[in-house]
């Protein structure tokens, strides 16, 4: 969770300094990720949107990866092509992220068909906001699932906020949980603020999914803390009262606090992990702002499994082209 | 050899892949119990059952977007999209997330899926049973689009697509699904992508068409025949990949090209015919590219006779481009 606070903290100053191009915090979704991702095995497969930085993180996938992705460099193991925020891991089953809003969770769906069929005892998780219960994807991928009763957690986390529009404009449903009762499963309100109670409301529903009791729809309940992303500016729409009243109640705060009663934790152990953590984030920023940039040619990489004459003919276009215009190394 | 229909070879082709591989599998509406509206999938329920030939509910971006999970999960799935004029539920999952997938992981989220749709006219289906939009799928990095206008290439085809690496967009002349009976290979019978069939040899003028179209061009070839003119028909039977060099080659050849498709004209897939022909053969052409299609209205019911190109509106074009030079 620090971990992910630290680096959404520093990149939101890269994206200011220009050097990144761009950021989406997860700030305050932290309890509701890492409680949920806690909960799941490694051979679990998530299918991320944009704003799940610390899901990745308790998948193993390591800082500097993810760094290199914001980056878009060398190393990036997506190879430039992607705004940032939108990694993908295949060592950590997290599939990679895209911009359109909610269609990953039909892939989730069909991943849950695939494990059935090889009766793998896996779930997939689909991640997505209250916004995307609004779209196309929502429907289709609740409805197929409670069809094929496949072990699939549908994991909302209700952040309050789609870009401007409130929750309660995105649907005049009471809860986004409810939505599943439509669909012949059961739907499931969490506090997202409270990691141990998400870890269990996400393990009871991968037990159900792995049972053969299909699947769940969890809404956690959270707040975005930040902007939807560096383009956006959340005062236009929101109050600073609101964004205090949440702050106020910060997961990170309320994990600690709750550690430090346990005597788990102090004062400077706690420190410590904060100070640890962001010696990471600059660790591996400087690291991975040496790392070269994509060499041009890898443009018409990936676009097929091999290079289709057009696009040999293309790239040898390019490989040609003059120097000297934007873009050139 | 098996003397079949084009249906019937598609149906072919899909139990032979599965026979042979058990990640194949089939997913759409009423392709189950019912074969499929035109019974391309008949049989195979009952011979594979439920698991694999999946009946779904009526959404085709849910049918896409579960055979993109699939995929990335290791099975070949091959979705079956009703009509191409109800695939654009799906025209997000399709030119989005799986024309990108492969790129946008950097290659580490490969996703093969096949996308067997009926597309066009000459079935009386009016504006929603009738169009030929391949050209929004070609003009989307990431697809192959594959169009067979034989039995044989319908199998040949069907089965590269199924064993490609790549999504492929596989559309099928419903207009000849059994006005074609041809000769279909036994077996394993592969036809690779980006090669074009040359269906009819000729000097004079080089006739460029696909899918249900290419019966009526080979109609159009026998008249302009009788005339003296020696028309050579191509058929490329995938737009993506294209076989270009066999399309220059023709041109350089006859010095003459007519392009035909049922598709509306403006943007359609025979202006990028005639744009590699303007790069790539404009000092071996006589006369100007035509272009014989569909008009640029919306696919129209009780005139769709007059809509669609035939022999003789084909057979014209040709002899405009040998009168022009």
């Amino acid at each position: 969770m620090v971990l992910s606070r630290a680096t959404d903290e520093r990149c939101l100053a890269l994206q200011r300094q220009g050097r990144i191009g761009f950021y989406a915090p997860a700030l305050g979704q932290e309890a509701a990720q890492v409680g949920c991702a806690l909960a799941l095995s490694p051979l679990d497969w998530m299918f991320p949107a944009y704003r799940e930085l610390a899901i990745a993180l308790s998948r193993g996938a390591s800082l500097k990866s993810i760094v290199n992705q914001l980056i878009g460099n060398s190393a990036d193991l997506t190879k430039g092509r992607q705004m940032p925020n939108h990694f993908g891991f295949a060592d950590q089953h997290f599939v990679t992220a895209s911009s359109p809003i909610g269609t990953q969770i039909t892939q989730a769906v069909g991943a849950a068909m695939a494990a059935q069929r090889r009766k793998h005892p896996i779930v997939t998780v689909a991640f997505f906001g209250d916004g995307a219960t609004s779209s196309n994807d929502f429907h289709a991928g609740m409805n197929f699932a409670g069809v094929f009763r496949t072990p699939t957690i549908f994991f909302c986390q209700n952040n309050q906020w789609a870009i401007s529009l409130p929750r309660e404009k995105q649907t005049h449903s009471k809860t986004l949980a409810e939505k599943a009762d439509a669909y012949g499963f059961s739907g499931v309100v969490v506090d997202g603020l409270d990691l141990s109670a998400v870890y269990t409301a996400v393990a009871d529903a991968r037990q159900r999914a792995v049972r053969g009791d299909g699947p769940t729809l969890i809404e956690a309940q959270v707040y975005r803390l930040g902007p939807h992303s560096t383009s956006d500016d959340p005062k236009r729409y929101r109050s600073d009262a609101e964004v205090a009243e949440w702050k106020a109640k910060d997961p990170i705060v309320r994990f600690r606090d709750r550690l430090i009663a346990a005597q788990l934790l102090d004062e400077t152990a706690d420190q410590k992990i904060w100070d640890d953590a962001r010696a990471q984030v600059s660790a591996a920023i400087e690291e991975c702002e040496k790392i070269p940039p994509m060499p041009g040619p890898t443009l018409f990489d990936d676009v097929f499994a091999q290079l289709t004459p057009r696009l040999a003919e293309e790239r040898a276009e390019f490989v040609h082209r003059p120097a000297g215009g934007p873009g050139h190394a | 050899m098996s003397e079949l229909t084009l249906v019937q070879a598609i149906n072919r082709g899909l139990s032979e892949a599965m026979r042979a591989d058990p990640d194949v599998l089939i997913l759409g509406e009423d392709v189950g119990v019912n074969g499929g509206v035109f019974r391309a999938t008949e049989g195979l329920f009952k011979e594979f059952g439920e698991s694999r030939v999946i009946d779904t509910p009526l959404s085709e971006t849910g049918i896409v977007g579960t055979a993109i999970g699939m995929a990335l999960y290791g099975l070949k799935p091959v979705a079956e999209i009703q009509f191409l004029d109800f695939i654009y539920p799906a025209f997000d999952q399709i030119v989005s997330e799986l024309a990108k997938f492969r790129y946008r992981s950097g290659g580490q989220f490969p996703c093969h899926v096949v996308i067997r749709t009926p597309y066009g006219g000459g079935i009386k289906g009016g504006l929603y049973h009738s169009q030929s939009t391949e050209a929004y799928f070609c003009h989307t990095a990431g697809l192959k689009v594959v169009i067979p206008s034989t039995p044989a290439d319908a199998k040949g085809l069907l089965l590269t697509a199924i064993h490609d690496e790549d999504p492929v967009m596989f559309l099928e002349p419903k207009r000849i699904y059994r006005a074609v009976t041809g000769e279909v290979p036994e077996g394993d019978h592969r036809v690779p992508f980006g090669t074009a069939r040359l269906v009819r040899e000729g000097t004079d003028v080089s006739m460029f068409a696909y899918g249900a179209m290419v019966p009526p061009t080979v109609d159009a070839a026998e008249i302009l025949a009788k005339e003296g003119i020696h028309a050579e028909v191509i058929d490329p039977r995938t737009l993506v990949p294209l076989d270009e060099a066999a399309i220059v080659a023709s041109v350089e050849k006859t010095g003459r090209a007519v392009v035909i498709h049922e598709a509306a004209r403006f943007c359609g897939f025979g202006a990028e015919i005639a744009a590699i022909l303007a790069e790539k053969a404009f000092y071996s052409l006589k006369a100007p590219v035509a272009r014989v299609t569909g008009y640029d209205t919306p696919f129209p019911y009780a005139l769709e006779n007059l809509y669609l190109p035939n022999a003789e509106t084909i057979a014209q074009a040709a002899r405009g481009a040998v009168k022009a030079s």
